[in-house]
Protein backbone atom coordinates (compact mmCIF):
# COMPACT_ATOMS: atom_id res chain seq x y z
CA UNK A 1 0.00 0.00 0.00
CA UNK A 2 1.01 3.52 -0.43
CA UNK A 3 2.73 4.91 2.62
CA UNK A 4 5.80 2.76 3.21
CA UNK A 5 7.87 0.18 1.36
CA UNK A 6 7.16 -3.48 1.92
CA UNK A 7 8.31 -6.80 0.59
CA UNK A 8 5.93 -8.06 -2.03
CA UNK A 9 5.79 -11.80 -2.04
CA UNK A 10 3.73 -13.33 -4.82
CA UNK A 11 4.23 -17.09 -4.63
CA UNK A 12 3.30 -19.17 -7.65
CA UNK A 13 1.93 -22.45 -6.51
CA UNK A 14 2.07 -25.57 -8.65
CA UNK A 15 -0.06 -27.56 -6.23
CA UNK A 16 -3.21 -28.93 -7.72
CA UNK A 17 -6.10 -28.04 -5.44
CA UNK A 18 -8.09 -30.86 -3.94
CA UNK A 19 -11.75 -30.35 -3.36
CA UNK A 20 -11.95 -31.22 0.34
CA UNK A 21 -10.09 -28.10 1.41
CA UNK A 22 -11.92 -24.90 2.32
CA UNK A 23 -11.88 -21.85 0.12
CA UNK A 24 -10.39 -18.50 1.06
CA UNK A 25 -10.49 -14.88 -0.04
CA UNK A 26 -6.99 -13.43 -0.44
CA UNK A 27 -6.17 -9.73 -0.69
CA UNK A 28 -2.83 -8.87 -2.32
CA UNK A 29 -0.67 -5.83 -1.67
CA UNK A 30 -0.58 -3.09 -4.26
CA UNK A 31 1.21 0.25 -4.26
CA UNK A 32 -1.84 2.47 -4.75
CA UNK A 33 -4.54 1.61 -2.22
CA UNK A 34 -4.32 3.70 0.94
CA UNK A 35 -3.79 1.81 4.19
CA UNK A 36 -6.69 3.65 5.81
CA UNK A 37 -8.93 2.82 2.85
CA UNK A 38 -8.08 -0.90 2.91
CA UNK A 39 -8.82 -1.00 6.65
CA UNK A 40 -12.11 0.82 6.08
CA UNK A 41 -13.13 -1.61 3.32
CA UNK A 42 -12.40 -4.63 5.55
CA UNK A 43 -14.56 -3.11 8.28
CA UNK A 44 -17.34 -2.12 5.93
CA UNK A 45 -17.48 -5.26 3.75
CA UNK A 46 -16.87 -7.93 6.41
CA UNK A 47 -18.09 -6.10 9.50
CA UNK A 48 -14.72 -6.70 11.17
CA UNK A 49 -13.85 -4.59 14.21
CA UNK A 50 -11.22 -1.93 13.54
CA UNK A 51 -8.50 -3.89 15.35
CA UNK A 52 -8.96 -7.01 13.20
CA UNK A 53 -9.33 -4.96 10.00
CA UNK A 54 -6.11 -3.08 10.80
CA UNK A 55 -4.20 -6.30 11.50
CA UNK A 56 -5.31 -7.80 8.17
CA UNK A 57 -4.38 -4.59 6.35
CA UNK A 58 -0.91 -4.69 7.94
CA UNK A 59 -0.52 -8.35 6.94
CA UNK A 60 -1.33 -7.41 3.34
CA UNK A 61 1.12 -4.52 3.55
CA UNK A 62 4.03 -6.36 5.15
CA UNK A 63 3.59 -9.94 3.92
CA UNK A 64 2.28 -9.10 0.47
CA UNK A 65 -1.08 -10.79 1.03
CA UNK A 66 -3.56 -11.89 3.66
CA UNK A 67 -6.43 -14.33 3.94
CA UNK A 68 -9.37 -12.11 4.84
CA UNK A 69 -12.17 -14.69 4.83
CA UNK A 70 -12.73 -18.46 4.53
CA UNK A 71 -15.73 -20.60 3.67
CA UNK A 72 -17.75 -21.90 0.74
CA UNK A 73 -16.45 -21.24 -2.75
CA UNK A 74 -19.54 -19.24 -3.78
CA UNK A 75 -19.22 -16.98 -0.75
CA UNK A 76 -15.53 -16.38 -1.49
CA UNK A 77 -16.34 -15.53 -5.11
CA UNK A 78 -18.92 -13.06 -3.88
CA UNK A 79 -16.32 -11.48 -1.56
CA UNK A 80 -13.87 -11.11 -4.43
CA UNK A 81 -16.52 -9.50 -6.62
CA UNK A 82 -17.34 -6.99 -3.88
CA UNK A 83 -13.66 -6.26 -3.17
CA UNK A 84 -12.98 -5.69 -6.89
CA UNK A 85 -15.79 -3.14 -6.74
CA UNK A 86 -13.71 -1.29 -4.13
CA UNK A 87 -10.57 -1.61 -6.24
CA UNK A 88 -8.82 -4.05 -3.93
CA UNK A 89 -6.74 -6.76 -5.56
CA UNK A 90 -8.49 -9.93 -4.37
CA UNK A 91 -8.58 -13.56 -5.49
CA UNK A 92 -10.32 -16.80 -4.56
CA UNK A 93 -8.06 -19.64 -3.58
CA UNK A 94 -8.26 -23.10 -2.11
CA UNK A 95 -6.62 -23.22 1.30
CA UNK A 96 -3.50 -25.33 1.43
CA UNK B 1 -10.15 22.55 -1.17
CA UNK B 2 -11.43 22.13 2.34
CA UNK B 3 -10.95 18.43 3.14
CA UNK B 4 -13.84 16.15 3.96
CA UNK B 5 -15.25 16.24 7.47
CA UNK B 6 -17.79 13.96 9.01
CA UNK B 7 -21.41 15.04 9.23
CA UNK B 8 -23.57 14.24 12.22
CA UNK B 9 -25.83 11.33 11.35
CA UNK B 10 -23.43 9.95 8.72
CA UNK B 11 -21.94 11.16 5.49
CA UNK B 12 -19.34 13.84 4.82
CA UNK B 13 -18.92 17.35 3.54
CA UNK B 14 -16.15 19.30 1.81
CA UNK B 15 -15.53 22.37 -0.30
CA UNK B 16 -13.87 22.33 -3.73
CA UNK B 17 -12.58 25.14 -5.95
CA UNK B 18 -13.97 25.29 -9.49
CA UNK B 19 -10.69 24.08 -11.02
CA UNK B 20 -10.59 21.13 -8.60
CA UNK B 21 -14.16 20.16 -9.40
CA UNK B 22 -13.48 20.33 -13.10
CA UNK B 23 -10.32 18.22 -12.75
CA UNK B 24 -12.22 15.57 -10.79
CA UNK B 25 -15.07 15.56 -13.31
CA UNK B 26 -12.65 15.06 -16.17
CA UNK B 27 -10.76 12.20 -14.48
CA UNK B 28 -13.92 10.42 -13.36
CA UNK B 29 -15.39 10.83 -16.84
CA UNK B 30 -12.34 9.09 -18.28
CA UNK B 31 -12.85 6.15 -15.94
CA UNK B 32 -16.47 5.92 -17.11
CA UNK B 33 -15.38 5.71 -20.75
CA UNK B 34 -12.72 3.13 -19.86
CA UNK B 35 -15.06 0.74 -18.09
CA UNK B 36 -17.82 1.01 -20.68
CA UNK B 37 -17.79 -2.27 -22.55
CA UNK B 38 -18.39 -2.48 -26.28
CA UNK B 39 -21.95 -3.53 -25.47
CA UNK B 40 -22.58 -0.46 -23.32
CA UNK B 41 -21.24 1.88 -25.98
CA UNK B 42 -23.39 0.41 -28.73
CA UNK B 43 -26.47 0.26 -26.57
CA UNK B 44 -27.28 3.82 -27.57
CA UNK B 45 -27.33 5.61 -24.22
CA UNK B 46 -26.85 9.01 -25.86
CA UNK B 47 -29.60 11.20 -27.26
CA UNK B 48 -31.17 10.07 -30.51
CA UNK B 49 -30.93 6.49 -29.32
CA UNK B 50 -33.45 3.71 -29.76
CA UNK B 51 -34.31 4.25 -26.10
CA UNK B 52 -37.41 6.15 -27.22
CA UNK B 53 -38.80 2.91 -28.57
CA UNK B 54 -38.47 1.39 -25.14
CA UNK B 55 -40.85 3.93 -23.68
CA UNK B 56 -43.66 1.58 -24.64
CA UNK B 57 -42.32 -0.63 -21.85
CA UNK B 58 -42.08 -3.95 -23.65
CA UNK B 59 -40.51 -6.42 -21.25
CA UNK B 60 -38.78 -8.20 -24.11
CA UNK B 61 -37.17 -4.99 -25.24
CA UNK B 62 -35.97 -4.25 -21.73
CA UNK B 63 -34.60 -7.74 -21.34
CA UNK B 64 -32.78 -7.41 -24.66
CA UNK B 65 -31.32 -4.10 -23.56
CA UNK B 66 -30.26 -5.60 -20.26
CA UNK B 67 -28.56 -8.51 -22.03
CA UNK B 68 -26.80 -6.01 -24.25
CA UNK B 69 -25.59 -4.10 -21.21
CA UNK B 70 -24.61 -7.00 -19.04
CA UNK B 71 -23.24 -9.77 -21.02
CA UNK B 72 -21.93 -12.15 -21.94
CA UNK B 73 -18.59 -11.08 -20.55
CA UNK B 74 -15.12 -11.71 -21.88
CA UNK B 75 -13.10 -14.53 -20.34
CA UNK B 76 -9.61 -13.08 -20.59
CA UNK B 77 -8.04 -10.20 -18.70
CA UNK B 78 -8.04 -6.89 -20.67
CA UNK B 79 -4.82 -6.08 -22.51
CA UNK B 80 -4.77 -2.47 -21.34
CA UNK B 81 -2.88 -2.58 -18.03
CA UNK B 82 -5.20 0.02 -16.50
CA UNK B 83 -8.31 -1.99 -17.34
CA UNK B 84 -6.53 -5.14 -16.19
CA UNK B 85 -6.03 -3.48 -12.79
CA UNK B 86 -9.60 -2.16 -12.59
CA UNK B 87 -11.00 -5.55 -13.65
CA UNK B 88 -8.51 -8.03 -12.21
CA UNK B 89 -8.62 -11.83 -12.36
CA UNK B 90 -10.57 -13.50 -9.57
CA UNK B 91 -8.27 -16.53 -9.51
CA UNK B 92 -4.51 -16.83 -9.67
CA UNK B 93 -2.75 -19.79 -11.25
CA UNK B 94 -6.04 -21.15 -12.58
CA UNK B 95 -6.81 -19.59 -15.98
CA UNK B 96 -9.91 -21.73 -16.43
CA UNK B 97 -11.50 -20.65 -13.15
CA UNK B 98 -10.38 -17.06 -13.77
CA UNK B 99 -12.04 -17.09 -17.20
CA UNK B 100 -15.25 -18.53 -15.84
CA UNK B 101 -15.33 -16.03 -12.98
CA UNK B 102 -14.72 -13.14 -15.38
CA UNK B 103 -17.50 -14.22 -17.74
CA UNK B 104 -19.99 -14.08 -14.91
CA UNK B 105 -18.76 -11.04 -12.99
CA UNK B 106 -16.98 -8.62 -15.31
CA UNK B 107 -20.07 -7.06 -16.93
CA UNK B 108 -21.59 -6.32 -13.53
CA UNK B 109 -18.27 -5.01 -12.21
CA UNK B 110 -18.01 -2.63 -15.17
CA UNK B 111 -21.57 -1.45 -14.51
CA UNK B 112 -20.90 -0.99 -10.80
CA UNK B 113 -17.79 1.09 -11.47
CA UNK B 114 -19.69 3.11 -14.04
CA UNK B 115 -22.53 3.71 -11.58
CA UNK B 116 -20.20 4.80 -8.75
CA UNK B 117 -18.48 7.24 -11.12
CA UNK B 118 -21.86 8.54 -12.28
CA UNK B 119 -23.01 9.07 -8.70
CA UNK B 120 -19.82 11.01 -8.01
CA UNK B 121 -20.47 13.23 -11.04
CA UNK B 122 -24.09 13.72 -9.97
CA UNK B 123 -23.01 14.99 -6.54
CA UNK B 124 -20.06 17.08 -7.76
CA UNK B 125 -21.18 20.61 -8.76
CA UNK B 126 -19.61 21.65 -12.07
CA UNK B 127 -18.50 25.00 -10.64
CA UNK B 128 -17.27 23.47 -7.39
CA UNK B 129 -18.29 24.80 -4.00
CA UNK B 130 -19.89 22.99 -1.12
CA UNK B 131 -20.28 19.23 -1.35
CA UNK B 132 -22.45 17.30 1.03
CA UNK B 133 -22.63 13.52 0.74
CA UNK B 134 -24.77 10.86 2.35
CA UNK B 135 -23.02 7.70 3.53
CA UNK B 136 -23.97 5.89 0.30
CA UNK B 137 -22.84 8.76 -1.90
CA UNK B 138 -19.58 8.92 0.05
CA UNK B 139 -18.99 5.21 -0.64
CA UNK B 140 -19.43 5.86 -4.36
CA UNK B 141 -16.92 8.70 -4.10
CA UNK B 142 -14.43 6.41 -2.35
CA UNK B 143 -14.77 3.78 -5.08
CA UNK B 144 -14.63 6.26 -7.95
CA UNK B 145 -11.68 8.18 -6.47
CA UNK B 146 -9.88 4.90 -5.91
CA UNK B 147 -10.45 3.83 -9.52
CA UNK B 148 -8.99 7.12 -10.73
CA UNK B 149 -5.95 6.63 -8.46
CA UNK B 150 -5.51 3.03 -9.64
CA UNK B 151 -5.64 4.12 -13.28
CA UNK B 152 -3.21 7.00 -12.74
CA UNK B 153 -0.97 4.80 -10.56
CA UNK B 154 -0.67 2.19 -13.31
CA UNK B 155 -0.02 4.79 -16.03
CA UNK B 156 2.67 6.48 -13.90
CA UNK B 157 4.20 3.20 -12.76
CA UNK B 158 3.73 4.21 -9.13
CA UNK B 159 5.46 1.98 -6.56
CA UNK B 160 5.53 1.92 -2.78
CA UNK B 161 8.25 4.58 -3.06
CA UNK B 162 5.91 7.09 -4.65
CA UNK B 163 7.33 10.08 -2.76
CA UNK B 164 10.86 9.29 -3.94
CA UNK B 165 9.70 8.72 -7.51
CA UNK B 166 8.05 12.14 -7.46
CA UNK B 167 11.02 13.83 -5.80
CA UNK B 168 13.34 12.52 -8.52
CA UNK B 169 11.34 14.31 -11.24
CA UNK B 170 12.25 17.82 -12.32
CA UNK B 171 9.32 20.26 -12.12
CA UNK B 172 9.38 20.61 -15.92
CA UNK B 173 9.04 16.85 -16.41
CA UNK B 174 5.83 16.11 -18.31
CA UNK B 175 4.85 13.63 -15.58
CA UNK B 176 5.36 16.05 -12.69
CA UNK B 177 1.83 17.44 -12.79
CA UNK B 178 0.35 13.96 -13.00
CA UNK B 179 2.27 12.99 -9.86
CA UNK B 180 0.99 16.12 -8.15
CA UNK B 181 -2.59 15.25 -9.14
CA UNK B 182 -2.07 11.67 -7.94
CA UNK B 183 -0.84 12.91 -4.56
CA UNK B 184 -3.74 15.35 -4.28
CA UNK B 185 -6.27 12.60 -5.08
CA UNK B 186 -4.72 10.52 -2.31
CA UNK B 187 -5.19 13.38 0.15
CA UNK B 188 -8.82 13.86 -0.92
CA UNK B 189 -9.53 10.16 -0.53
CA UNK B 190 -7.71 10.00 2.82
CA UNK B 191 -9.81 12.85 4.19
CA UNK B 192 -12.99 11.10 3.06
CA UNK B 193 -11.95 7.81 4.67
CA UNK B 194 -11.17 9.64 7.93
CA UNK B 195 -14.50 11.46 7.78
CA UNK B 196 -16.38 8.17 7.45
CA UNK B 197 -14.29 6.09 9.86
Amino acid sequence: MSTAPAEVDLPRSADSPSSDKPWVTIVWNDPVNLMSYVTYVFQHVFGYPKKKATKLMLDVHHKGKAVVAAGAREAMEHNVEVLHGYGLWATVNQDK
Amino acid sequence: MEPFRSVRGGGARAWLAAAEASLLRSLVGQIMSLVESAGMESAGMESGSPADDLASGQDDDLAALEAMLHGPGADTIPEDPVLARLLPDGYRDDPEAAGEFRRYTEPALRSAKHAAAQEMLDTLPEVGGRIQLTQDQALSWLKALNDVRLALGVRLGVTEDFEEQWARLKPDDPQWTAFEVYAWLGAVQESLVQALA
